[in-house]
């Protein structure tokens, strides 16, 4: 009786060390080739940063990452979430920079019964009417940004905004969150087509209609060619841009140049967030990868240390699925960007800063941050989200 | 529109075309004289720019990184054709499609590996930084001033050498007939050479003017490029001549279609000007064929 109840002691002890040891299958599935290229690399690089500053594992298990690159097709990004669902047995999906990506690959995912995990894309659909008890966004809804900057612009008595973006969804929904919230009169509202190269006609006309002020939303190279070009108009003084901080973080600054200098971005995350988490954050991006960090990579590193810690609290059993939905609905962890909670439809509540572009002691444009805009700002779909029991 | 606006947007449009002149010169020649299908030309574009923001970086002068990036483009260009694209000129245009395309990527990939994912800063030069008021109420950057003022120049420069020059008369030959101009003596595969390398400086060259005013970024060359085939094939294939008069034609109806019609319409204006015209003369406004 004794033998036997040892060696089931024994056995029981293998099997959890066993499960313990047992990595957790991570699907990283990115936009890592082209122009949006880096996008890509600046999330797996905070994302990695993330996973390094907890000692490479979550919830003490280790983690095996297994990446893809969707290049921006998503055709592409449906086909490996596919893949790594079928034959790697992924538990998590994340890394998804696109939100229509995002829309392709997040439906499969959860019917196969793994997590999304997202720490970037936030389309409206998964704050809203599809939410779901595995779908969790880390990050940011789309809208949330721009809702911020129509808050701060008409609190300060602004009258007249001209709003430029191009001419596809995300841009038509970050005019369109601004509207929400600014209430004042649109002086003009123009969509360019994407990927353009030249503004300089669509410069002139704003020249002479005067506005007070410009919101616009171009990511990536569109957001330089569009700054450097404002300001070799001459409008820079005369007519102050406003942004959500995707048209100048660290991804695009570097390009612009002094160029940006002067203008204003709504933002969760700035490189001078002075808090203990952010300062170690901002100083171990830099030493490793030589370049200052975006609120990109700030969501990426906050996403693994918060898999860390919901995973922790759950002795690291990301196989208990619906204990892993609490515990990431209730997790705590230190946040660079402050506070942070998530909403009852897994979309964070979270406060919204006002930043401008300045040079720091090197010279190179940085964000600086001005003044709280709105603290806990939660995203415009909450109410219509009715989530389930997790399954 | 007022009449200052108009000026201004006028000027918008020829500077536009201008710049897209640049890129279309060689790309025109190239597939007018030997039939090649470069889609790499985009690439040169990206690396004109890439290297003249190194150097620009390294020197702080805009002229010694004009002076040095135009050639070392040519170089890598020269290079990419003995190493590879040399094998391509006898294939299909499939196959040469194909084989410039891979190229991008690779090149694409190469450019990220050497200056990161992160798009490059390139500052105007301290010189040509301001505006210039040209009439009362038409105030201009003075950097778009010196695009079209180089572009002009490169045009007639051109024009000059392939209209009254020994070799323009052997590219006028190789481009028209290259069996028979090869049957007379011309050696077609060294003009051929010549010409790669020339068009790659203009490549590079647009692409070192675009800097300033654009991301200097891995990708930079797919958008230009594909404005720049619109441009040959509207100017008839092989027309120096033609690429000049469509890339200002597009230039300017682009910079008007974009601020005076719908978003949507706007965008799409060159390319049903592109249909209607091809419609009408399949081979372009000036084609050298027979």
């Amino acid at each position: 009786m004794k033998t036997i109840s040892l060696a089931a002691a024994a056995l029981m002890l293998s099997a959890t060390s066993t499960f313990a040891q047992e990595p957790i299958k991570i699907g990283f599935i990115s936009t890592f080739s082209g122009p949006s290229g880096q996008l890509g690399q600046e999330l797996l690089d905070g994302f990695k940063l993330g996973l390094k500053s907890v000692g490479d594992k979550l919830g003490g298990r280790p983690v095996e990452l297994i990446q893809g690159d969707d290049q921006t097709k998503p055709d592409v990004g449906r086909q490996l979430a596919d893949k790594m669902i079928e034959s790697d047995r992924v538990q998590i999906i994340t890394g998804i920079n696109f939100s229509n990506v995002m829309l392709a690959v997040a439906k499969p995912v959860l019917e196969a019964g793994a997590f999304v995990f997202s720490i970037n894309a936030g389309p409206s659909q998964y704050a809203g009417k599809l939410c779901h008890p595995r779908y969790f966004n880390a990050s940011f809804q789309n809208d949330t940004l721009p809702e911020a900057m129509g808050i701060y612009l008409r609190e300060n008595g602004l009258k007249r905004a001209y709003l430029m973006a191009p001419n596809y969804p995300a841009g038509k929904d970050f005019l369109a969150g601004f509207k929400r919230t600014f209430k004042g009169e649109i002086a003009g509202e123009v969509y360019t087509a994407f990927g353009q190269l030249d503004y300089a006609a669509e410069i002139a006309q704003l020249r002479s209609v005067k506005p007070d002020a410009v919101f616009f939303f171009y990511p990536g190279g569109m957001g330089i060619n569009f700054v450097k070009q404002y300001a070799q108009a001459g409008l820079k003084d005369q007519i102050k841009l406003y942004g959500p901080s995707f048209s100048m973080d660290q991804t695009v600054l570097p390009g612009m140049g002094d160029a940006a200098v002067g203008a204003f971005v709504s933002t969760f995350w700035s490189e001078d967030f002075d808090k203990p988490a952010s300062r170690k954050f901002a100083a171990d991006f830099e030493a490793a990868y030589g370049r200052i960090p975006s609120p990109y990579a700030a969501n990426a590193y906050d996403g693994a240390r918060m898999l860390d810690a919901a995973l922790q609290s759950i002795g690291g059993k990301i196989e208990d699925k619906a204990a892993f939905q609490k515990a990431l609905e209730t997790v705590k962890f230190d946040s660079v960007r402050g506070n942070f909670k998530f909403n009852s439809n897994h979309h964070p509540i979270q406060d919204s800063y006002l930043a401008e572009i300045v040079k720091d002691a090197k010279g190179r444009p940085v964000m600086k941050k001005l003044e709280l805009i709105k603290a806990e700002q939660a995203d415009s779909y909450v109410g219509e989200c009715v989530m389930k029991a997790a399954n | 529109m007022g009449a200052a606006l108009f000026i201004e947007q006028s000027l918008n449009g020829l500077q536009l075309g201008v710049q897209l002149f640049l890129m279309a010169a060689g790309l025109t020649l190239v597939f007018g004289i030997m039939n090649m299908i470069n889609l790499t030309h985009g690439s040169l574009f990206m690396i004109g720019a890439f290297l003249a923001a190194a150097l620009l970086a390294r020197t702080g002068s805009f002229v010694l990184a004009l002076l040095i990036a135009v050639p070392a483009t040519a170089l890598a260009a020269a290079l990419l054709e003995a190493a590879v694209l040399r094998r391509f000129y006898h294939r299909g245009h499939l196959d040469q499609v194909l084989v410039t395309f891979g190229l991008i990527m690779v090149l694409n990939e190469i450019v990220r590996m050497i200056w990161g994912p992160v798009p490059v800063p390139m500052p105007l030069p301290q010189m040509l930084s301001g505006s210039v008021t040209l009439l009362p109420g038409v105030v201009y950057p003075s950097f778009r001033l010196a695009i079209l003022g180089v572009g002009i120049a490169v045009a007639v420069a051109l024009y000059v050498i392939v209209a009254h020059t020994r070799i323009g008369m052997w590219v006028r030959a190789g481009a028209s007939n290259r069996d028979i101009a090869s049957a007379m003596g011309v050696n077609v595969e060294l003009i051929f050479s010549l010409v790669f390398a020339a068009g790659a400086a203009l490549a590079g060259l647009a692409g070192i003017m675009a800097g300033p005013i654009s991301a200097v970024q891995v990708g930079m060359g797919e958008p230009v490029l594909i404005l720049a085939l619109v441009v040959t094939v509207i100017g008839g294939i092989g027309s120096i001549k033609g690429a000049f008069i469509a890339a200002i034609l597009i230039g300017v109806v682009d910079t008007f279609g974009r601020v005076l019609l719908p978003p949507a319409l706007g965008s799409m204006m060159i390319f049903m000007m592109m249909a209607a015209i091809l419609a009408w003369r399949p081979r372009g406004l000036f084609p050298v064929h027979g």
